[in-house]
């Protein structure tokens, strides 16, 4: 599954982010490489963006990039 | 995180801090003294990593690399260790001097995480400092060790992220080839570390990173017998499955799990739920139901403060000027001064440039400390989360709202708060659309004519249909900024699809005292100074205008007189357009320009009552449509000349000043001119 169907506060495993090239960096960046717990906590006003727990810090991504995030539960 | 308020507690200086990563952009410099040893200090930008390519990145790997620091000091946040060792083992693969900084220990405490400094130390190979920016004796600490770093008493010797053994073979591989090329060439100097480091990048093949080695090293890596090492290494790689796009994966991989695993050995979280009380907080601010009206409410009291508690003080000041240009007069007559000279220079420079600082000094000396205070708890990347949806809509990022509302403050510090958008395009967006946002120079006169025209067309007591108007008109600048960020994104500005991923820091207690003294230093005065080197001039010029004629009449009425037919077309006339041509200098100004015509004064004229003002207004032509279109094009035209100095530093470039000149104008004119013909239309 993806990370944008995981459903808020139930833990996720990345396995693949397919994510264009320079927002994958940036993810790397932030820690997000395979087999890192993610948990969705926040969900914007408007339904996009989501922001994710990821090593204890928080982090928003937009849904049309978590779409392209595969993870496992 | 708190790299910049560490650099000010160790030399002193005043470099903006905020509770986002990524505020210092350019190297900021700083003396201390250690020891009776004098260091040099500098600040570069913070970062998570020095692999995507940022602006930001790019400075400051250069520095570590090429800079020669004696010392290189990491300052990470101990709340989020694991994230951050990953910033420290990038760095500690240039270098081997490195020193790190576990900052904000108070809030690990807070949020109950111990950290075992001591044995972080141990692991790492490298000094390791706890640091409490509060508390004095724990930079003290930090300073001795730098102190023993640099005249090496304490050598680090960082233990290096071991990659697997396939990739340690070719790192090895291509580092044997370097080596001879640095003995053939007699260059020896360079560190086994750093040649270790430029094997990877060699074989990651980052021409940016390359070319910057280049640039800066003598060291030839273009050599062919480097080239061909580093062809047959990534084949063998290919061989084992580690392509070129997976080879950096697998390096960024390894770094977070190698902190990942340093972290779980050294931090005890003696509260699990450690980030319980934020993301409370978080779930209000950012919910469904109340995130937008309390971004709106905390804004609106920010506004409301900054108006009504600038009064007092504007008026202060304003008699304190007035008071000291008597005394000017008094002096101009006593050393017999030509009567034009005095004339020119008091009520000519003196006015308005004392005018520009009594009506800009107070409310931005209230503006800025409140955002500041914001900023410093960390809700304003919350306020980009919640609004990003809106900017998406328009190809630009949710970051652009966090311009925005500092461009409320001022569109100067809008602009150059726009260096927190990464992508070049997006800033660049944000940078042109900044005027749309009415600042604090720009709300009162809003405000008179709003009460005067729409409060008092209605009776009185209707100050909620001013406000509403008022309201109405920001609602517009906002609806056009995504407007015209959308136009932009589509025409001249077409490129990268725009892109958010934004990191909500921890909240933190807002340091009170390091509040004032950085807003009132960092962007009060420094917009404040800039507004002064225009007013003066243009005080003159004004003056001028007003003074010198042709037949008996002013070359400002000559002035209006031309601009007269045009802006008729606009529901407006030749006075007030010139006024706010004028008014270029600060848009505090353009109302006392519109009076001084009127009255066929030739000085500035200041009116408490705004009944008064009403009158004189009403007599000289002013309708309900007049007051509209004024108060449109007030919030839809160029910059002032302070902002247009900035765009033209952020940008560096002159084409962009123009742009954003033309951008509102243009706006401005359009709509001005369709209010004007739709009302003339309903009316007949």
């Amino acid at each position: 599954m993806t990370l944008n169907q995981l459903k808020l506060e139930n833990e996720g495993k990345i396995l693949n982010i397919g994510c264009s090239e320079n927002i994958k960096r940036r993810l790397l960046d932030l820690g997000l490489v395979k087999n890192t717990n993610i948990i969705p906590v926040l969900i914007s006003p408007s339904g996009d963006p989501k922001a994710f727990e990821v090593r204890g810090t928080l982090i928003a991504i937009r849904e049309e990039d978590t779409k392209k995030i595969e993870i496992k539960i | 995180m708190g790299k910049s308020t560490i650099f000010n507690s160790l030399t002193g200086m005043h470099q903006h801090t905020g509770n986002w990563p990524g505020k210092t952009v350019a190297n900021a410099t700083g003396k201390a003294t250690i020891n009776s040893k004098d260091f040099l200090f500098v600040d570069i930008p913070g970062t998570y990593s020095l692999m995507s390519n940022s602006e930001e990145e790019e400075i400051a790997r250069d520095y570590i690399c090429f800079g020669n620091p004696d010392a290189t000091v990491v300052v990470v946040d101990s709340t989020c260790l694991e994230r951050n060792l990953n910033l420290l083992f990038q760095i500690m693969e240039m270098t081997e001097n490195v020193i790190l900084c576990v900052n904000l220990l108070d809030e690990a405490k807070k949020k109950k995480i111990k950290i075992d400094i001591k044995k972080l130390s141990e692991d790492l190979g490298i000094p390791v400092v706890g640091t409490t920016a509060k508390k004095k004796r724990t930079l003290e600490n930090l300073k001795q060790t730098i102190y023993k770093v640099c005249i090496g008493e304490i050598t680090p010797k960082p233990n290096k992220v071991i990659y697997e053994k396939i990739i340690e073979d070719g790192i090895e591989d291509v580092k044997t080839a370097l080596d001879e090329v640095v003995k053939l060439e007699g260059k020896e100097h360079y560190k086994n570390d750093f040649l270790r480091w430029v094997a990877i990048k060699l074989i990651d093949g980052e021409n940016k990173i390359l070319n910057s080695i280049k640039k800066n090293t003598k060291l030839q890596i273009d050599y062919p017998k480097i080239t061909r090492k580093v062809e047959e290494v990534r084949k063998k790689l290919q061989d084992q499955g580690i392509t070129e796009k997976n080879f950096k994966d697998k390096i960024v991989s390894n770094i977070l799990y190698k902190s990942e695993e340093i972290c779980k050995k050294v931090c005890i979280f003696e509260n699990e739920n450690y980030t319980y009380r934020d993301r409370k907080i978080d779930k209000i601010l950012t919910s469904k139901v109340f995130g937008i009206p309390i971004m709106i409410i905390f804004l609106a009291v920010i506004f409301w403060l900054t108006i009504v508690g600038s009064n007092y003080p504007s008026n202060l000041l304003f008699s304190f000027f007035g008071w000291i240009q008597d005394k000017l007069i008094e002096l101009a007559i006593f050393i017999k001064l030509p009567e034009w000279i005095s004339n020119m220079l008091i009520f000519g420079v003196y006015q308005t440039l004392t005018w520009v600082i009594s009506v800009m000094l107070p409310p931005m000396a209230i503006f800025f400390p409140l955002f500041t205070f914001l900023e410093d708890l960390g809700y304003l990347p919350r306020i980009a989360f919640n609004t990003d949806k809106f900017f998406k809509k328009a190809c630009c990022t949710g970051k652009q709202m966090i311009t925005m509302c500092m461009g409320f403050g001022c569109n100067a510090c809008g602009v150059t708060g726009c260096r927190i958008i990464d992508s070049p395009r997006e800033r660049l967006i944000a940078i042109l659309t900044n005027n749309f946002i009415p600042c604090n120079g720009r709300f009162p006169f809003l405000i008179s004519v709003a009460t005067i025209f729409i409060a008092g067309a209605y009776g009185g007591g209707s100050s909620i249909l001013a406000t509403l108007s008022v309201i109405t008109i920001i609602l517009i600048g906002i609806f056009l900024t995504l407007i015209i960020s959308k136009i932009l994104s589509k025409t001249i500005l077409k490129g990268m699809p725009s892109s958010f991923v934004l990191e909500l820091p921890p909240y933190r207690k807002p340091q009170i005292g390091k509040i004032l003294v950085r807003s009132i230093f960092d962007r009060t005065l420094f917009i404040l100074m800039r507004a002064i080197k225009i007013a003066a001039p243009a005080g003159l010029i004004i003056w001028l205008l007003a003074n010198i004629g042709i037949n008996g009449e002013t070359l400002l009425n000559i002035i209006a007189n031309f601009f007269d037919p045009f802006a008729k077309i606009m529901g407006l006339d030749g006075y007030i357009l010139t006024a706010f041509v004028l008014g270029i200098p600060a848009n505090e100004i353009v109302l006392p320009i519109i009076l001084m015509c009127y009255l066929k004064s030739n000085m500035l004229i200041d009116m408490e009552d705004t009944f008064a003002i009403g009158e004189i207004l009403r007599q000289n032509g002013w309708t309900i449509i007049t007051a509209i279109n004024v108060m449109i094009f007030t919030v839809l035209h160029f910059p002032c000349s302070t902002t247009l100095l900035t765009i033209k530093k952020e940008t560096g470039s002159l084409k962009w000043t123009i742009w954003s000149f033309i951008i509102p104008t243009a706006c401005g004119i359009v709509i001005c001119i369709l209010t004007n013909f739709i009302y003339h239309i309903c009316i007949v």
